[in-house]
């Protein structure tokens, strides 16, 4: 050991450990050293992440990086340096004070397998603000919050990091010889580790509680605990599993087509579009076509959706506004078109539909009970059409309806909007559902 | 070349990954969680990292250890996100931490509507952490402006090793817009201010003038580095000397406010002889348009600013502006957040009118006229 590069990995420039006189932090910092001179990594290597609590003192009295956080976070900083430097090695050192407040950390790092240490100096109680109880705090233990003894029970921090699936989880005390070894051990395995070391609080929870070495090891038993190895079950480091999954899905990223002006239209000013019908009726997917094929015609197009966060039920409700010049606000005060499709659509916009201004017009199937309006009403078969064209192309066949009896772009803008941003399969279909919408109202057919 | 018609939050992630951003750590919330869809596709096609948080206070802790790694770094939320950001923002601030948040602001308080939009967090965003250090946050009105703040965001971030944020609003996060994206004009990128090679040490928060950005050592770098939350000098050491400790707080504030010019993003449509200005942001800068044009229509001379960088605010532009200006117009998708800035930049015989609503509806330009008095 004598030609070792690096014999320490603590300073010798601002004195001793700052922990009082036989506190457990101490041991356990001396443990981590000197399982660091056996592995020997470069400092620049290692990234030490502590928080708030007596612990987190110790983060400037290594000669490596160093990252000191906001209480109970330090696990996520770690986190985020391993997932952006997968090379690092990160130990986080947390007080059981930190385990509490971020709970939910501690979880879900098992979870998932991030290759950090977790090395927990378990004492039993808050020592940096004054001893009050933690969530490892004895049921019935003395501490500045629980005067009468504490009423709550402890958590167990091995059986909860098992519990959440985490790969390698070590239960030690600042008595154990081999402590260098075990935490050297952690440091090695490639996932998720924990090292949940049990010891003394010589400021508070020792002398509160005469809690000695004897009594330590007495609660360990009581609780039947064991020293030792609480899981391995090794399985591939989260980094390690994301690039697994990237390399065997295959890229989604399709580059959609440039829309370009190609067709005429006869839009003069900013116009109001609503399409209301019933969710799974691809309201919206038939508004985003129509807005598309408006802008192949040279317009300009925004939409706006409403639909419930529930798919498949209740109403689904789009507005689109076409304009010849830039659209600077996109509210539809009095819409010039309205295509209802459902009762649904109905029901969420039966107020709107009653104060729709006599220049409005207002295409709505056959069969749907309207409510008084203003509007020029158009009946129009969109029901009888569906069974024709299907319940997925329905709100197109009806958007052709209204595009080819408002004649603002030329039905072909439409068409070729579903077949630039639409799959084959549902272009042919949504195609057919054009035709057959659009000769609902062409003059041919109103003629006859 | 050519449009698209595509929402601002896809604007957003696009104009995150055209800034280099290589590492995304979000929670889901609405309106925002299409960021999160197009993140988790573009960030691994690119070879960057994204992970999602088991809640926001975890995305951003991977954000910040991240970006103090080297990664070009963004997050996104909505106001009850932010709320729990809260704490490590004050972190990044600290640590100086450059990194990207966009908070897609929906009506607010608590859970509020949580599929529409407001202006919610104007004030919340410049007072969003503990200690009151100024902060930088731009508006988009449009997709197009969504794609290019969000790049200018990243900007910001790495030249003033600060948190920016981003304030849009649902109406633009979900609103699609035809936007050809491939044309808007970017400045040039700018990366974080690295130390260079051969130096005895890193100094994490070193600088000769007070508003001078340090230089940057990434863990894991050259160098060994440190970060901390607590007050500290240039090595990032805990220190309780009250001067030094004013000295980094005046730091931190000299290195944004200083910088003002910089930072200022604004758009001007001032009229010759107007004694009316509409100062406004964000979307409801589109409503004032509408009602301005229909004004000098009916021969009322009224001048436009609108603040693409709302924070800090663009004092110098603003007072520029307010000149032979008797009556200003603020419209905002909230109940004034705003309006307290301008009421107290303008001269005490200049009638400040806020035109404010807060029921998750746009304000129309009709109602800027009414209130505005300008019919």
């Amino acid at each position: 050991m004598s030609d070792i590069k690096y014999k320490s990995y603590m300073t010798d420039k601002i004195g001793p450990l700052p922990f009082c006189p036989g506190c457990g932090h101490t041991t356990l910092i001396n443990a981590l050293d000197k399982a660091l001179v056996e592995l020997q990594p470069d400092p620049k290597d290692v990234v030490i992440v502590t928080d708030i609590g007596c612990i987190g003192l110790s983060d400037r009295y290594f000669t490596t990086n160093a990252f000191h956080g906001l209480h109970g976070r330090s696990i996520t900083y770690a986190c985020g340096l391993k997932l952006a430097r997968p090379e690092l090695t990160v130990i986080t050192l947390m007080g059981d004070g930190a385990a509490g407040i971020g709970g939910t950390h501690f979880l879900n790092v098992a979870r998932r397998n991030i290759g950090i240490t977790l090395l927990i100096g378990n004492n039993f109680n808050y020592g940096m603000t004054g001893g009050q109880h933690s969530v490892t705090t004895p049921t019935g233990g003395i501490t500045s919050t629980t005067p009468w003894g504490n009423p709550e029970g402890p958590m167990d921090l091995c059986g909860t990091a098992v519990a959440a699936g985490a790969a390698w989880v070590y239960r030690a005390t600042t008595f154990d010889k081999d402590l260098p070894d075990v935490i050297k051990t952690a440091i090695e395995q490639p996932g998720f580790a924990f090292v949940d070391t049990w010891e003394l609080c010589t400021a508070y929870y020792m002398p509160r509680n005469k809690l000695r070495k004897k009594e330590l090891f007495g609660l360990l038993d009581s609780y039947g605990f064991s020293i030792g190895l609480q899981a391995d079950s090794p399985r591939p480091e989260y980094s390690v599993k994301y690039m697994e999954a990237y390399e065997q899905g295959k890229s989604v990223i399709k580059k959609k087509p440039r829309i370009e002006a190609q067709h005429p239209n006869s839009v003069t000013r900013q116009t109001g579009i609503i399409i209301a019908g019933s969710a799974g009726q691809k309201i919206r997917s038939a508004a985003t076509v129509l807005a598309e094929g408006s802008i192949f015609a040279g317009l300009n197009a925004t939409q706006k959706d409403d639909y419930p966060i529930t798919v498949q039920t209740g109403h689904s409700v789009a507005e689109i506004i076409l304009s010849p010049d830039r659209i600077d606000y996109t509210g539809i005060e009095n819409p010039d078109f309205f295509i209802l499709v459902s009762e649904d659509g109905l029901k969420r916009t039966r107020p709107k539909i009653q104060s729709l201004p006599e220049t409005c017009i207002l295409y709505a199937d056959e069969t749907i009970e309207l409510p008084e309006t203003k509007a020029q009403v158009r009946r129009l078969p969109f029901r009888k059409l569906e069974k024709a064209v299907g319940k997925l192309s329905l709100s197109t066949a009806a958007v052709a309806a209204m595009l080819e009896d408002s004649g603002m772009f030329p039905i072909e803008a439409f068409g070729l909007a579903i077949k630039s941003f639409q799959s084959e399969k549902i272009a042919e279909i949504n195609l057919k559902a054009v035709t057959a919408g659009a000769e609902l109202t062409s003059k041919s057919s109103k003629i006859g | 070349m050519g449009y698209e018609f595509i929402e601002g939050n896809e604007a957003i992630a696009r104009g995150a990954m055209r800034a280099g951003c290589d590492f995304f750590a979000s929670y889901p919330i609405t309106p925002a969680s299409s960021i999160l869809h197009y993140m988790n596709v573009l960030v691994p096609e690119a070879g960057g990292v994204v992970i999602q948080g088991e809640d926001e206070i975890a995305s951003m802790g991977f954000c910040i250890g991240a970006a103090m790694a080297g990664r070009k770094v963004l997050t996104s939320t909505s106001g009850p996100g932010l709320s729990l950001y809260s704490e490590n923002i004050g972190l990044a601030q600290m640590g100086e931490t450059p990194l990207v948040i966009i908070n897609i602001q929906r009506q607010g308080p608590a859970t509020g509507s949580a599929t529409k939009g407001a202006e919610s967090d104007i004030q919340f965003t410049r007072w969003v952490t503990s200690g009151g250090l100024p902060v930088i946050a731009l508006s988009p009105a449009t997709v197009e402006e969504a794609y290019l703040l969000t790049y200018i965001a990243f900007n910001f971030a790495e030249k003033y090793r600060t948190p920016v944020f981003i304030m849009a609003n649902k109406e633009i996060g979900v609103t699609k817009e035809a936007a050809d994206l491939e044309s808007i004009e970017l400045p040039p990128l700018v990366e974080r201010k690295k130390v260079p090679s051969g130096q005895k040490e890193y100094l994490p928060h070193l600088f000769e003038e007070l508003d001078e950005v340090p230089a940057i050592s990434d863990f894991g770098g050259d160098y060994i580095a440190r970060y901390t939350t607590s007050t500290h000098d240039k090595t990032a050491y805990l220190v309780t000397k009250p001067d030094v400790i004013q000295e980094m707080i005046d730091h931190y504030f000299a290195k944004i406010e200083n910088a003002i010019d910089d930072i200022t993003l604004v758009k001007e449509d001032f009229q010759e002889g107007a004694e009316t200005l509409v100062i406004s942001y964000g979307i409801i800068s589109r409503s004032a348009a509408v009602a301005i044009s229909e004004a000098r229509a009916k021969g009322i001379k009224i001048s436009a600013l609108v603040l693409q960088t709302i924070w800090p605010v663009p004092e110098k532009v603003i007072k520029a502006a307010m000149k032979g200006i008797r009556k200003i117009i603020v419209p905002e998708m909230n109940m004034g957040q705003y309006l307290i800035e301008i009421e107290r930049l303008a001269a005490t015989d200049v009638e400040v009118i806020g035109v404010n609503k807060m029921n998750t509806t746009l304000v129309s330009p009709q109602e800027i006229i009414e209130k505005g008095g300008l019919l």
